[in-house]
């Protein structure tokens, strides 16, 4: 039967994925390959391969710990299987409590970024200071830069810790904003027939 | 004299000459633009009055507060374009175009927030450590390689211990105090009256200094009388007893 915890053979690949099991055991950040292959001092090829050597021994449910691709690295993860015995020794403060508002102007951020305040109240009609700051207290987002002129706003952007914990992989990998809701013609039409119903 | 209110502070500004209500009155019917206001010009204009009365007004001071955060806020919106004058501006076809392509995107990004949500709850169960961003592996520093004996020669330079600094220069020479005291003592015998700032206008600075201070030193015992007609105006000294004559004399009639 196989192991998670079996010493891997001394096969050059095998050894390169001890050194990179190693790396993210110690990470507290998902690891780039190009980070990996810096600090293993070998070819990022290679460290994928090792990567994917250890996906497969990091899998559910053959184990506890997984091996996941997340915010543009690797990272591990604790199985979904164990997340009760997880909730019961932690909480987890930086989801906890988002409010609508707040999701919204996350939102605003994770697609159109880095973007500014006064552009995410001008998207929500309504002044967007609170979940702001709220988000950069959480570390969803986080400071990217000015608007260009002086006294320019303060544009943010998402953050790895957004990608991370929403198991995106990348911001690529959020849905297509067309995919989401009806597009500009539907609604004028809507609205249209709504200003026609009121003046007939 | 009693101080004038602010309302009626006169203003010389480049866009408007005359008092301050007159100047928000034209404001209020928009008869002036605000962005055409100086209001840095408004403030120096009462701070300048300000230093010119004897007595602090907080009156007139929180009366001027109010009114001028009250015009910076009017310039402070007409300096940023007016969303509802733009819709406004527009032909009701194309405002209602602006409408729903603002409304799109905003249903848009609450379809994305509802999106986010759906996801953070069906992630719940994903659990991993937290931490500071990783130290990415630093590069070693390499430096090029050295020459011992010059190395060792840097050293001993820097062991070296550094040649005392010479404070010759920083010396100052302050004339007695006495000095000044005689001199302003014999002018007094024979004027009745002299100007400190005529007096010592020839001396260097330090001597400047010491002068004023054998001038405080004589006005503290008693022996003199100073007077100033404004701050900075030249500071005119006379002999108390003079002074006193001519109090008395104007008392008395």
């Amino acid at each position: 039967m196989d192991s998670p915890l079996r010493l891997i053979a001394p096969n050059p690949v095998d050894r390169l994925a001890r050194t990179v099991e190693a790396l993210l055991v110690v990470a507290s950040t998902p690891l780039s390959a190009a980070e990996l292959a810096e600090a293993a001092q070998d070819e990022p090829e290679r460290v994928e391969t090792a990567v994917g050597l250890l996906a497969e021994r990091y899998s559910e449910p053959r184990s506890g710990i997984v091996l996941e691709h997340v915010a543009g690295g690797y990272a591990f993860r604790a199985s979904r299987d164990e997340a009760e015995a997880c909730a019961r020794l932690f909480e987890r403060p930086v989801e906890r409590g988002l409010s609508p508002a707040a999701l919204e102007t996350l939102a605003i951020v994770a697609y159109l970024g880095p973007c500014s305040r006064p552009e995410v109240a001008r998207i929500r009609g309504v002044a967007a200071d609170s979940a702001v700051a709220s988000l950069v207290e959480r570390g969803l987002i986080a400071e990217a830069g000015r608007e260009s002129g002086p006294g320019g706003a303060v544009r943010y952007r998402t953050t790895p810790l957004f990608e991370r914990v929403f198991g995106l992989e990348s911001l690529a990998a959020l849905p297509r904003l067309d995919d989401l809701a009806e597009d500009a013609d539907a609604l004028r039409e809507r609205l249209l027939e709504v200003a026609s119903a009121r003046a007939s | 004299m009693p101080p004038t209110p602010v309302r009626e502070l006169e203003l010389d500004l480049d866009a408007f000459e005359g008092p301050f209500d007159l100047l928000l009155t034209l404001l209020l019917k928009e008869a002036l633009e605000p962005r055409e206001v100086d209001v840095s010009g408004i403030v120096l204009a009462f701070v300048e009055r300000l230093a010119g009365t004897d007595e602090l007004d907080l009156e007139a001071c929180g009366e001027f507060l109010v009114l001028v955060s009250a015009l910076l806020e009017l310039k402070a919106r007409a300096l940023f374009p007016d969303e509802a004058a733009e819709l406004a501006d527009l032909e009701p076809e194309q405002a209602a175009e602006e409408l729903a392509r603002r409304l799109a995107e905003y249903r848009r990004m609450k379809e994305a927030a509802a999106w986010l949500a759906e996801r953070l709850a069906s992630e719940r169960d994903r659990w991993f450590r937290l931490g500071p961003a990783p130290l990415a592996p630093r590069g070693e520093r390499r430096l090029a390689p050295q020459d011992p004996a010059a190395l060792a020669a840097v050293l001993r330079a820097l062991g070296a211990p550094p040649p005392n600094v010479s404070l010759a220069h920083m010396a100052l020479r302050f004339p007695p105090v006495s000095q000044f005291l005689e001199r302003f003592r014999a002018l007094l015998a024979r004027r009745r009256l002299f100007d400190f700032d005529a007096e010592v206008r020839e001396l260097s600075r330090i001597e400047q200094a010491v002068a004023f201070l054998a001038l405080l030193e004589l006005r503290k015992s008693g022996e003199i009388a100073l007077s100033q007609a404004a701050p900075f105006a030249p500071i005119r000294v006379s002999s108390s007893d003079d002074e006193r004559t001519r109090t008395w004399t104007a008392r008395s009639a």
